[in-house]
């Protein structure tokens, strides 16, 4: 495998098959040369479509350098195919990150799978049903041992069927930078078991047109059964291999260093990657940039130090004593901020348990202005009507008198970007129709929940990059360390194994248990 | 043994000078015995139901036997503190608090009740 670090979705041994790229390519030849027609000499514009915008790049700039824009074949050559800029590609995968709503790329390699899995299902069918299509007169009769093979090759079809369906049919989770390496493993195995299959039913069946149909059906059932094999094979490599756990992944976010040790089998780099951010989401709290840094009141006071007027006309000799003089303040000033970093973090320790408290009691309050109306209760005095509220509208009656109180604590504790009006009055209505207690409502804004909490769209995937010193399909070993990096804050993965446990063994007979009086115990003054 | 009865003893004082050994303040005896220790376990006991603090060793030369301790003495006070019910732990920080350079015992055997009864005069006051 070639360690090259650009974007290896095109080079020739990746996942994705020619024939499919080829298609792509021709549609893009066409669509190329109909905007050939309409600009005539001047500088085409290009819109950049979702889902399929390097090789909209590529054509477009074949089409800038090209002169003679009448020129109708465009010729797609090996190099254009391959190479891409790095600008380039920053600048589609910003593109990306802001523009699409869905990446049609997700879905590429599962598709290819499916093809080949139905392609796969559905030679042995064609193994038996061609001879009796072409040549149905010549065949010898097959009677019972036949129809028993009949009935097995049946059976494992479906078995195979649901075991596929069962194993494999689920969308996938991520899109992974380089290659799966088992994955394309067993899609070149069954392609070429399929192949090979074909080719001698090609040469020793089809061409002489074998009589012997009892052997036509018992090769057909000879590659139902390898096909089984192969499925037994992905499922210990995918499935299985990678649940025994032999490696301990402690991962720190960079910015607050919150940390977490997971226990992982034995896994690449890209797939133990994926495993951590699916943890990642519902382990860790949310980031949250307001907390970062120190208050401002405690870092400016570091600044301002001592300001040193001079009184006469200064020479350089002045100044630098002036500069001493400050750098000594700012020293001796030094000793004091941690104190002040102490008495800040007190003060808004106490100021956040003064609003907490405030809230709880607010909440209760409100809480306490509505009760749930059963069946049986419908008849009210015609004295006092009461108002039936649902859900929604209950909220809205109860959030004035804690919203304050709610509003102030999320400020105190800058929460305030994560929960909108809206979000606090639809959780609300939530608790409401659930019966839960003023506590079970507060929970989620006392504690900052995980990160999965917080996701409203689902649909368009986080964009997260890998960075590694080894290529990441390399396996995970000890001392390993890659960092997964978002916009605005990464995650540093650090790998340890697991220790070898030597495990001993100790009889204790149950009747070996007995107690007396402690002895006299003599202590020396 | 009920708490409540008193005890009447023939005792002799004895005051110990420790003495100092490194960092230490020793006086050179070591004890047994407590309310939450085995009292049958005792040898020096008359009753075996006596949970009294007893002198088990006592050091060759050492500051104890210089004073006039004697193995199977029952230490009744220790500095005015009693040690007829306290702990193991009680009586061991008792005698050996780091501030006190002296300390004054009550402690009685055996032998003095014999000697007392021996001479006749009058039970020796405290």
């Amino acid at each position: 495998m070639d360690n090259e670090s650009q974007y290896s979705g095109y080079s020739y041994k990746s996942s994705h098959s020619r024939s499919s790229r080829k298609h792509r390519d021709r549609r893009d030849r066409h669509r190329s040369k109909s905007r050939d027609s309409s600009s005539r000499g001047d500088k085409s514009v290009t819109i950049q479509t979702p889902g399929e915008p390097l090789l909209d790049a590529e054509s477009t700039r074949g089409e800038e350098r090209d002169d003679n824009w009448g020129e109708t074949t465009t010729v797609v050559t090996g190099t254009s195919e391959h190479s891409i800029s790095n600008e380039d590609l920053t600048r589609i995968t910003k593109d990306l990150e802001e523009s699409t709503p869905l990446e049609c790329k997700r879905f590429v390699g599962p598709a290819l799978g499916g093809c080949l899995s139905f392609f796969a299902l559905v030679t042995p069918l064609a193994f038996l049903i061609l001879p009796q299509v072409l040549w149905r007169d010549a065949l010898e009769p097959c009677g019972t041992p036949c129809e028993g093979l009949y009935v097995s090759l049946a059976f494992k079809l479906l078995v195979l069927l649901i075991s596929s369906w069962a194993l494999f049919l689920r969308p996938p989770r991520a899109t992974l930078p380089r290659f799966f390496v088992f994955r394309c493993l067993l899609m070149v195995l069954v392609f070429l078991f399929i192949a090979s299959y074909w080719l001698f039913y090609g040469v020793r069946v089809l061409e002489p047109r074998e009589r012997d149909y009892r052997g036509i059906v018992e090769y057909a059932a000879s590659l139902v059964d390898a096909l089984l094999f192969i499925q037994y094979l992905a499922l210990v490599l995918l499935e299985v291999r990678h649940l025994q756990p032999a490696f301990c992944l402690k991962v720190v976010r960079s910015t607050d260093g919150a940390s977490k040790f997971y226990n992982v089998g034995h896994l690449s780099i890209q797939r133990a990657a994926v495993w951590v951010l699916d943890r990642y989401y519902s382990d860790f709290s949310i980031f949250n940039p307001a907390l970062l840094n120190l208050p401002k009141s405690i870092l400016s006071k570091k600044m301002t130090g001592f300001k040193v007027y001079s009184l006469d006309e200064s020479t350089t000799n002045n100044s630098s004593g002036q500069s001493r003089a400050m750098i000594a303040a700012a020293a001796r000033r030094r000793d004091n901020s941690h104190n002040e970093f102490y008495y800040e973090e007190a003060e808004m320790d106490r100021r956040l348990r003064k609003r907490k408290a405030r809230l709880v009691v607010a909440v209760e309050e409100a809480f306490t202005h509505i009760k749930r109306l059963h069946e049986d209760e419908v008849a009210s005095s015609p004295k006092h009507p009461r108002e039936v509220m649902d859900p929604r509208e209950a909220a809205q009656a109860i959030f004035a008198p804690m919203a304050r109180a709610m509003q102030k604590y999320l400020r105190t504790t800058r929460q305030q970007a994560f929960h909108s009006m809206e979000s606090i009055l639809t959780h609300l209505q939530f608790c409401i129709t659930h019966n839960m207690t003023p506590k079970a409502f507060l929970e989620r804004y006392l504690s900052p929940g995980p990160t999965i909490q917080y996701q409203q769209q689902a649909g368009r995937g986080r964009q997260w990059t890998l960075v590694s010193e080894e290529p990441v399909t390399s396996a995970l070993r000890q001392g390993l360390v890659f960092s997964l990096r978002r916009l605005d804050f990464s995650l540093v993965v650090t790998v340890t194994p697991l220790p070898f446990l030597r495990l001993g063994e100790e009889f204790i007979d149950p009747k070996s248990h007995k107690f007396v009086m402690r002895l006299q115990s003599e202590t020396s003054v | 043994m009920s708490a409540g009865q008193a005890v009447t003893a023939i005792v002799q004082r004895i005051e110990i000078h420790k003495l100092r050994h490194g960092d230490n303040l020793i006086l050179g005896f070591s004890i047994g015995g407590g309310i939450d220790q085995d009292p049958g376990q005792n040898p020096f006991s008359g009753d075996k139901t006596d949970k009294g603090i007893y002198v088990t060793r006592i050091s060759q030369r050492g500051p104890a036997e210089e004073a006039g301790l004697r193995m199977g003495d029952k230490i009744m006070q220790v500095n005015g503190w009693d040690m007829t019910m306290v702990t193991h732990d009680q009586a061991r920080k008792r005698l050996t608090k780091k501030n006190e350079d002296v300390v004054r015992l009550l402690v009685t055997r055996k032998s003095l009740e014999e000697a007392v009864k021996h001479s006749k005069g009058s039970y020796p006051r405290q």
